[in-house]
């Protein structure tokens, strides 16, 4: 029973890191209707620049937010650069690039860092908390995790309910033409999309090295499982994502604790097939998708 | 002018013997070429030219899939592990006859591929690249889960002899060349009769119009799951070659990069188009060669070297999607149309959905997913 405790528990920091990439997923498809496949190898990079900046200052903070400011920048540039030309033409269009600029930045980190395995450090304690006399599988470091992703959302929540940014970036998603003709810079409200969707996968990336290692390699997998906790919440919604990757979490920490973590993966595709196929909108989704 | 009218026109209308026979003269031509070829050749160019084969015959698959079919998928490279590892499984402990080898491990992805195609014809998309994605990241860590049966790390180690007709002196890489060879044209072969058929057709037909094809009355279901059948085959048809080719079948040799890889040639090549992945193979085997020999001349590490092609073919799968979407073989056909003063296309040559056409318009995908919600 302890076992399956902390199971859970462990699973529900991880499912906050999908959740995190999931989120910036579902940020710029909801403005741009493109699946960014390179938002994990750009987390990959702007960690490996907190790591340069950590190793240069000292500072775990300075780090931290050298990775979040290096996501926005990055975010920013890719929009601007490679998606503007392939935003109007097919998807698949789109797809390609994405997964084009995927391998370039992957290679790239394998050139200027090489591919052996680095270790991140963790923002605070990873030693387990202690209840009454025992340590729960919950660590400080945990809870870091998933106190600054659960923030994030509610401020992303915020922004695009509450704020005129954020009304102009629905309004550019919802009717480009329509926004535009009112007066809404609909390119640079779609860069700012892709700047903040840059910045909360620079956030996962962080969140997520001190337990997988970084390597060029190191986002595919959580790429990949953030990308399945999107499609669990229906690829549109943000509150479905987050519920999204609490369950794929914790469903996956189960998978690795009990059958074995190489498993995972595999297991996270079986989940995201069965998903599209008994309810392709998405297991939390609140909008009907629109039938034609 | 009048002799290429004619010539349209039996193409534009396709009587089967011509185009059967058209393709089986190509390919008997490729074979006659490949043979000599493999004759001149030493036995490091010999493993080249087995390497560029296999890489044609998944490449080819894929091409298939993505140019013709209209649906993309990121896991043709977990498709050769499945039949690199079957290859190296029957030939390690039932010790059987290559070809039989090679026939088996396409029937067992094909099976494969079937199933994860019943997934993915009800997919769309980003949603199938993502599905996909998955495929090619997850079939590799099964090598660790079951090390007892796929040697885990370090693989399988797969021995090829040369039959003993062909005398005791005669190269392995020769015969491993022949081998090869011998699969690319066949599946060469086989494809492009495929691709002019009714099915290639209503492949087409789906790929521009998933729900005019519909109400044509084709079937887009049960062809789009063939279309990824088809292709998976080919794939697993590549990884019994590769595994007969290097001997070796490991995880690391069936990375993401792989399947991207193979994605990438098929996009340079020219999408939906055989000559195509050829081309793409081509680039595929002497891309990373070049760029290793350029970057160590040049002083840089060894890891830096073989981190360089990846780059390449990132940069190559976005400047071709930006400036030239339909490829080499794209650019070819206009050079030639140039030269023969024509600005005609051919009527049944491949047209990827990609970049539309100039008004814009866009596959079927973009019904099932609709504007913004």
């Amino acid at each position: 029973m302890s076992e399956f405790v902390s199971f859970t528990l462990g699973g529900i920091s991880f499912g906050m890191v999908y959740a995190a990439i999931g989120l910036s997923l579902v940020l710029i498809w909801r403005a741009t209707r493109i699946l960014n496949f390179a938002q994990g190898a750009m987390a990959m990079l702007t960690t490996f620049i907190a790591l340069g900046i950590i190793h240069a200052t000292g500072s775990y903070w300075a780090g931290f937010a050298g990775a979040l400011a290096a996501g926005l920048v990055l975010g920013a540039l890719v929009e601007r650069v490679v998606i503007r030309p392939v935003e109007n033409k097919p998807p698949f269009n789109a797809v390609i690039v994405t997964i084009g600029l995927l391998v370039a930045l992957e290679g790239l980190a394998g050139i200027i860092y090489g591919g052996q395995y680095r270790s991140f450090p963790a923002a605070m304690s990873i030693n387990g908390l202690r209840v009454g006399s025992t340590h729960i599988a919950l660590s400080p470091a945990d809870l870091f995790v998933i106190g600054s992703v659960l923030v994030v959302a509610l401020l992303l929540a915020i922004v695009f309910r509450y704020t005129p940014v954020g009304l102009r970036m629905r309004a550019a998603a919802f009717q480009p033409d329509i926004a535009r003709l009112l007066g809404v810079r609909v390119g640079r409200v779609l860069t700012l999309g892709w700047a903040l969707a840059g910045l909360i996968g620079a956030l996962a990336g962080v969140l997520v090295s001190p337990s997988t290692f970084l390597y060029p390699n190191s986002m595919d997998s959580i790429f990949v499982l953030g990308f399945t906790a999107a499609v669990l919440g229906g690829l549109d919604s943000p509150l479905g994502t987050v519920l999204g990757g609490l369950v794929l979490g914790i469903v996956l920490n189960y998978v690795g604790g009990y059958l074995g973590s190489d498993l995972e993966t595999l297991f996270g595709l079986l989940l995201l097939v069965a998903v599209l196929m008994i309810r392709p909108a998405g297991l939390f989704s609140t909008a009907r998708t629109r039938q034609v | 002018m009048i002799d290429r009218l004619t010539d349209r026109r039996t193409e534009r209308g396709a009587p089967p013997a011509r185009t059967l026979w058209r393709h089986l003269f190509g390919a008997a031509l490729l074979a006659v070429i490949l043979l000599a070829v493999t004759y001149k050749a030493n036995s490091f160019r010999d493993f080249q030219i087995a390497e560029i084969a296999y890489y044609v015959v998944a490449v080819a698959g894929l091409t298939i899939l993505i140019g013709l079919s209209g649906q993309i998928s990121l896991g043709n490279g977990a498709f050769m592990a499945v039949g690199a590892y079957s290859a190296a499984l029957l030939i390690i402990h039932l010790n059987w006859p290559v070809i039989a080898v090679l026939f088996a491990a396409a029937a067992v992805t094909a099976l494969v591929g079937a199933v994860i195609g019943v997934a993915a014809a009800r997919l769309r998309g980003p949603y199938l690249a993502g599905a996909t994605l998955i495929f090619a990241v997850a079939v590799p860590s099964l090598a660790f889960k079951y090390v007892s049966l796929f040697g885990g790390d370090q693989g399988l180690s797969v021995n090829v002899t040369v039959p003993a007709g062909l005398g005791a002196n005669f190269p392995l890489t020769r015969w491993q060349a022949w081998i090869t060879c011998a699969a690319a044209v066949v599946t060469l072969f086989l494809l492009a009769n495929l691709a002019h058929s009714r099915i290639g057709r209503n492949w087409r037909a789906i790929r521009d119009d998933e729900v005019a094809a519909a109400l044509a009355g084709v079937n887009v279901a049960r062809l789009r799951v063939l279309a990824f059948v088809v292709s998976a085959a080919s794939a697993g048809l590549a990884g019994a070659l590769l595994a007969i080719t290097t001997g070796l079948v490991a995880p690391t040799g069936f990375t993401l990069a792989l399947s991207i890889g193979l994605l990438t040639a098929a996009v340079v090549g020219g999408l939906g188009s055989l000559a195509g992945a050829v081309w793409g193979s081509l680039v595929l085997v002497f891309l990373p060669t070049y760029a290793t020999d350029v970057a160590t001349s040049h002083g840089l590490s060894s890891t830096a070297g073989a981190n360089i092609p990846i780059v390449a073919y990132g940069v190559a799968l976005i400047a071709v999607m930006l400036a030239f979407p339909h490829g080499i073989q794209g650019g070819l056909r206009q050079l030639a149309a140039f030269a023969t003063g024509t600005r005609h296309r051919r009527a049944d040559s491949p047209h990827p959905p990609v970049a539309g056409s100039p008004d814009g318009s866009t596959p079927a995908s973009e019904h099932q997913e609709g504007g913004p919600v």
